[in-house]
């Protein structure tokens, strides 16, 4: 393997963070051996990849070896009797439940968008809006087989310590190359979905209450424009798993549909939203959806394919250019559900006071994990997308670290796959004695320090 | 200002190349700045610490551009822009042909921005990402009596940018020629120059423009005259006092 002809720009998902890296793609296990002799060779660092999919910088590092993981994508076995999938790390959560739902199978955990890796997924340890339930992804492996900087792979179980430390590792713990993953058995391939608006902060965490001890799903949108009374007001979604017919099981019925409303093709879209992506029309657009959702679909319930709820942010091929040039940062704090509400209230009164509000709330239920690399609390996230501008750049860090201080004052947490701001000292107060504990196994898969990430640069979690 | 996290400036010792350097450097770039005269080079990067970041070489030897550049890529952990500022501009006689003067300033002016240039747009070719700034003159507009090598090595390094850009542009790497006025550099010491801009002023302009591809004058009245001057016919050209 040879650098010559390799190098490319790679930034972050959010397209605030780039850096110039040797971009590979393996197909086996010994290309993970061969890059690591690449690395010691040239003196580089290497950087895992997935798809490119962390919002932040945990997938970049200027002038490493980046190993990205989508042709490393074969499914390996599948129960469908157990619902027991072994594939290498380099498969989708798309490929995943296309493998698998036709059998009556759906992933246990999946992200907003089905295009992450199963190791990038892994690795930065993700939940979905089931995860107050279902908790995260790691919570549903088997086992999982992580290669070490010396090229050798050991088969990890969730009762070694060393597994806490891989999954939500971030990538810097070993390479994940395969994983066996326990799926969820589903009824159909449809959801049973009940809309209700919410008209404040108060009624959000009585509805949220209400429903997280049945639903399968819950997710709610927050308007982070609204002030005084309104404050908090937004459209909650609750989702069972539905009974219905074999044929919603399908792909053609999952398949998310090519135009919006049936008129506008769905590859134009980000180009409308860019025209709206200010201040000014956001501020209209979040009012007017909440008023649309107080009128349309308000207390009734509907049938959506699994597809079609799980992955919004798919619904818009490349609606993250609708953020250039200047690209955005998603800002995701989870909170113990005591003091949640103090937590973002204050936060959203902080970007109001300063003009930088979120264009887009996003609030979710949570449960406690057990990873050294934790973010889930008994709690709430809040997820918070906010536009980068030359001009706004260093007020809205500034924002952030305010943000970071009522989150950690509350004994709150963060989440690394989303990450643009976290500070040293803000991670070793979220991290705790389990910072030097996960920097041991670090030390352990990887003794030459040869996995880095910028993220893992900026925020300390890698010693200076 | 756009905002460049990591920049190589050739020939950052003095002058507007040093300027270009401190004004990216205030900016939180990292530079390394390339010269051949390692104490120069030393006590710029002692006034920005850590930001700017020595590396001593003579773009005469094209030879080792190569690798020059690869340490630099390295020592900067990438590469946004590259300013190639390295210029030489010799005194010469009314009646003086000095070939060894002249071989010099296109060693220079001339070979060392290819030999430097070649590596940073094969690189941004690769990234499709990234932006090469080269320094032209307004010397380079038309061929003067003054100054007949040092005319044809910035005319020469404007077509050789004229033509990066015309390769580069679909790939998303802007390619920007300067062509400074008189300066108070110690490059023109020698010369009574009226009107010369300071450097500092350079530098920020050409910053401010560094992602726009295409020529650029640092003032208008320079656009307009040497538009005038670009355009007159030889026969008229050779009479004027310039």
């Amino acid at each position: 393997m040879k650098l010559e002809g390799r190098l490319a720009r790679l930034c972050g998902y959010g397209m605030t963070a780039a850096a110039d890296g040797y971009l590979f793609q393996p197909t086996c296990e010994d290309d993970f051996r061969a890059l690591l002799r690449l690395a010691r060779l040239t003196g580089r660092k290497v950087v895992l990849r997935g798809a490119g999919r962390s919002y932040g910088d945990a997938a970049i590092l200027p002038e490493a070896i980046a190993v990205g993981l989508e042709r490393l994508n074969r499914v390996l076995s599948w129960d469908p009797t157990t619902g027991l999938l072994v594939a290498e790390a380099g498969v989708t959560i798309g490929d995943l439940w296309r493998y698998t739902l036709q059998d009556g199978w759906w992933p246990p955990v999946v992200s907003g968008t089905m295009f992450p890796t199963l190791g990038g997924a892994i690795a930065m340890n993700i939940h979905g809006k089931n995860a107050f339930r279902a908790g995260t992804i790691g919570e549903h492996l088997e086992w999982l087989d992580v290669m070490d900087s010396s090229g050798t792979v050991h088969r990890l179980t969730p009762d070694s310590a060393a597994f806490r430390a891989v999954v939500g590792g971030a990538g810097l713990t070993g390479i994940i190359v395969r994983a066996a993953l326990r799926m969820k058995r589903v009824p159909s391939g449809d959801l049973r979905v009940y809309a209700q608006a919410v008209d404040s902060w108060d009624q959000q965490f009585e509805v949220f209450e209400r429903f997280a001890g049945d639903a399968d799903y819950l997710v709610s949108w927050v308007d982070c424009f609204a002030r005084g009374k309104s404050a908090g007001r937004g459209l909650i979604h609750a989702a069972w798993y539905a009974e219905g017919s074999p044929a919603t099981l399908r792909a053609e019925h999952q398949d998310l549909p090519d135009t919006i409303l049936g008129l506008v093709p769905k590859s134009v879209v980000w180009r409308v939203l860019k025209l709206l992506n200010r201040r000014a029309a956001m501020r209209l657009l979040n009012a007017a959806k909440y008023r649309l959702g107080t009128v349309i679909g308000n207390g009734k319930t509907e049938h959506q394919s699994l597809v079609a709820f799980s992955f919004l942010l798919d619904y818009v091929p490349n609606w993250r250019w609708a953020y250039l040039p200047g690209g955005f940062i998603q800002y995701q704090s989870f909170v113990p559900k005591e003091t949640a509400r103090w937590v973002f209230e204050n936060q959203i009164a902080l970007q109001q006071e300063r003009r930088l509000e979120s264009f887009l709330g996003v609030l979710k239920r949570h449960r406690p994990d057990p990873f050294l690399i934790s973010h889930g609390v008994d709690g709430f996230s809040l997820a918070l997308d906010f536009k980068v501008t030359p001009s706004n750049r260093e007020r809205l860090w500034e924002l952030a670290h305010e943000m970071n201080e009522l989150v950690l004052e509350a004994g709150g947490r963060f989440y690394l796959a989303k990450d643009s701001t976290l500070r040293p000292e803000d991670l070793r107060r979220w991290l705790g004695p389990n910072l030097e504990e996960w920097r041991g196994w670090r030390r352990r898969f990887d003794p030459d320090g040869l996995l880095v990430s910028s993220l893992g640069l900026r925020t300390g979690l890698i010693e200076p | 200002m756009k905002r460049y996290e990591r920049a190589i400036v050739v020939g950052a010792s003095s002058g507007l190349g040093r300027a270009i350097a401190l004004h990216l450097a205030q900016a939180g770039s990292t530079v390394v700045a390339v010269a051949r005269r390692g104490d120069r080079l030393r006590e710029l990067a002692d006034s920005s610490p850590g930001r700017i970041l020595p590396l001593v070489h003579d773009v005469t030897r094209t030879e080792e551009a190569a690798r020059a550049f690869a340490d630099a890529c390295r020592m900067a952990g990438g590469l946004d822009l590259i300013v190639y500022s390295a210029g030489f501009m010799p005194t010469v006689g009314a009646t003086e042909f000095n070939t060894e003067k002249d071989l010099r300033i296109f060693a220079v002016n001339v070979l060392g921005a290819i030999a430097w240039l070649n590596q940073a747009a094969e690189r941004f070719q690769q990234a499709g990402h990234g932006a090469i700034v080269g320094i032209g003159s307004v010397a380079g507009d038309r061929g003067r009596r003054g100054q007949p090598a040092y005319n044809a090595s910035k005319a020469a390094l404007h077509a050789y940018l004229e033509a990066l850009r015309n390769r580069l542009y679909a790939r998303g790497v802007s390619v920007a020629t300067f062509k400074p006025g008189p300066m108070r550099t110690e490059m023109t010491a020698h010369l009574s120059l009226r009107n010369a801009m300071d450097p500092e002023v350079a530098a920020a302009k050409i910053l401010a423009k560094a992602h726009v591809s295409g020529e650029h004058y640092l003032s208008l009245s320079h656009r307009f005259v040497f538009a005038v001057l670009r355009n007159l016919p030889s026969s008229v050209f050779r009479r004027l006092p310039v």
